[in-house]
């Protein structure tokens, strides 16, 4: 039996659209797309060509400011770490929000061991950062404001217009991490204000491994890959074109189908939370009840595991992922829980599910059945729900 | 990820429930890092008669837990005594790298049960574990970091292999 999937931030998969369009990339035998004669000439044409697609995606008039990269994380990577060496005559401080994705946060550890400050602002219990902290953390050495556009573990979409205001006006750079959002919700760079910002292929049903950061001119930023001048100079090292091509034809797609799958997946989380309390009980829903993504609902189930919960559903072919440490891997609890204010246990419980193309509202039903039998099984094997029930 | 007995011990947990009348009763694990494991004792002339858990935590404690259980059952006290985190993740043909730290729960939770059954055999009284924020570990256990395996020592919070603050 086919697994429904209900993690579509870990994987969406290839629309049919997008195959046929690797699949015919790898049989035309593109050549490298430096190359000075014709075989490079095709394999430049067809790089530019999905150069513009993605430009058009986010609004962006002059595809050259997009670079390409092996995903969201180098993006990311590529923004903090280029932007902060190349300007740190002006200043080593940078302000971020204590919600931000491992890769913003270790790629600021990183900078922090090279003797770089980093000032964290705190978000609500919804998780939204208010503009007017962004501005009162802004030092006269701040070279950079990093805030996400949407959280990954919470669905919260952040006022980035609001806040690139503040950075404009304080003549700071704003990057703005918004790889959960490309492709899944409108992103225009020119609306948004952002000066950098990180996408990934993988949330719009392209494929794993290929991304790209959106670089404003005059943005002064240092190549992570120093080596031949490609992507503008901005990124060494023959690309990755079969995967940009995958990214291209799911740019375009996702243009073109946005509002249908916007609507579509609005309907499976609105029918999730209406009926999730007729199934289970004893849980908090996570993250902005307006400002958040439709793609996305997370909940914090209390008195019991989430991994446990995964293992479970997994047993009903059904896909979910949780942010509980021992499924992350870590020994504390969710940096982004703990900021909204959950318990350290309650954060141990907490699922996120993610709706895609591919769901149905049978898929719901099927989840909300499988999911009030796992936890009854769980919360009859936990010492925290005997306490809680027995007083 | 898990081996085929984790994954039997995790579906079909054995030996699951409270006891009301405990000769000893062992509670370890920290919410913190999402385990934690409740351990009941009935003993009767120095034997484990009956043994039950209750968990908070992922498929390897749970798995933990109940294999533990089958493994203390009608054992004396001094075999009990002698059962260890290793002998678990043993009977349990391994576990993850970073989930032998969830392994640590099941003998310790017995060691614990055991040593408060020894409490009230002599009077005195056993005094509740105190759960600070920090991670805190009640019995001397290692802690290794979940990413790249290095001991990170006691107190503490950042692995100094990966730079990472993972406690």
């Amino acid at each position: 039996m086919r697994t429904i999937n209900l993690d579509h931030l870990s994987a969406t998969p290839l629309l049919p659209e997008v195959q046929d369009a690797m699949i015919e990339a790898i049989k035309a035998n593109y050549g490298n797309p430096s190359s000075q004669h014709k075989i490079g000439d095709r394999a430049a044409q067809a790089l530019e060509q999905s150069r513009e697609s993605v430009a058009k995606l986010l609004g962006c008039e002059v595809p050259k400011q997009i670079v390409f990269t092996s995903g969201g994380t180098e993006s990311v990577n590529l923004a903090i770490k280029g932007v902060a060496w190349a300007n740190q005559e002006k200043g080593k401080h940078i302000v971020t929000s204590n919600i931000e994705h491992n890769a913003v946060l270790r790629s600021l550890r990183r900078l922090k061991m090279m003797d770089f400050q980093v000032t964290s602002v705190p978000v609500d219990q919804y998780g939204r950062v208010n503009p007017d902290h962004v501005a009162k953390a802004i030092r006269d050495d701040t070279i950079l404001v990093s805030i996400m556009h949407s959280n990954n573990e919470i669905g919260t979409m952040q006022p980035i217009d609001e806040i690139s205001e503040v950075t404009r006006g304080k003549k700071v750079l704003l990057h703005s991490d918004a790889v959960d959002s490309v492709g899944v919700v409108p992103v225009h760079v020119k609306k948004l204000g952002a000066d950098l910002l990180s996408f990934a292929s993988n949330p719009f049903y392209g494929p794993t491994g290929v991304g790209g950061l959106y670089v404003r001119p005059g943005v002064k930023i240092w190549p992570l890959l120093d080596g031949g001048v490609q992507e503008n100079n901005k990124r060494a090292g023959a690309e990755n074109l079969i995967g940009i091509i995958g990214m291209g034809a799911a740019a375009e797609l996702a243009m073109r189908d946005m509002d249908s799958r916007i609507a579509h997946v609005k309907k499976l989380k609105e029918k999730l939370l209406r009926d999730l309390p007729g199934y289970i009980d004893g849980y908090y829903v996570n993250g902005h009840p307006e400002h958040s993504l439709p793609n996305l609902v997370s909940i914090s189930i209390r008195y019991i595991e989430g991994e446990s919960v995964v293992l479970m559903l997994d047993d009903e072919d059904i896909a979910v992922s949780t942010r509980s440490a021992c499924a992350a891997g870590s020994l504390q609890a969710s940096h982004v829980l703990l900021a909204i204010g959950r318990e350290f246990a309650d954060a141990q419980g907490t699922m996120v599910i993610t709706f895609g193309v591919d769901n149905t509202e049978k898929n719901i039903d099927l989840f909300l059945r499988a999911l009030k039998d796992s936890v009854k099984t769980l919360r009859d094997i936990s010492p925290l729900y005997s306490k809680a029930a027995g007083g | 990820m898990y081996s085929k007995t984790v994954m039997e011990h995790f579906r079909n947990p054995r030996n699951v429930g409270v006891m009301e009348d405990a000769d000893g009763v062992g509670e370890v694990g920290n919410p913190l890092c999402g385990d934690m494991m409740t351990v009941y004792l009935k003993v009767e002339n120095e034997r484990i008669k009956d043994i039950k858990f209750q968990t908070f935590g992922c498929g390897a404690a749970i798995a933990v837990s109940s294999i533990l259980t089958e493994m203390a059952k009608g054992k004396t006290i001094e075999e009990a005594r002698k059962i260890s985190n290793r002998d678990v993740a043993e009977a349990l043909e391994g576990l993850p790298k970073n989930k032998l730290h969830c392994s640590n729960l099941g003998a310790d939770a017995l060691h614990v049960a055991i040593k408060d059954y020894e409490n009230k055999k002599s009077g005195k009284s056993t005094p509740e574990p105190k759960r600070k924020e920090r991670h805190e570990h009640l019995h001397g256990e290692k802690c290794y970091c979940p990413y790249c395996d290095t001991e990170i020592p006691p107190g503490e919070t950042a692995c100094t292999n990966c730079q990472l603050n993972v406690m």
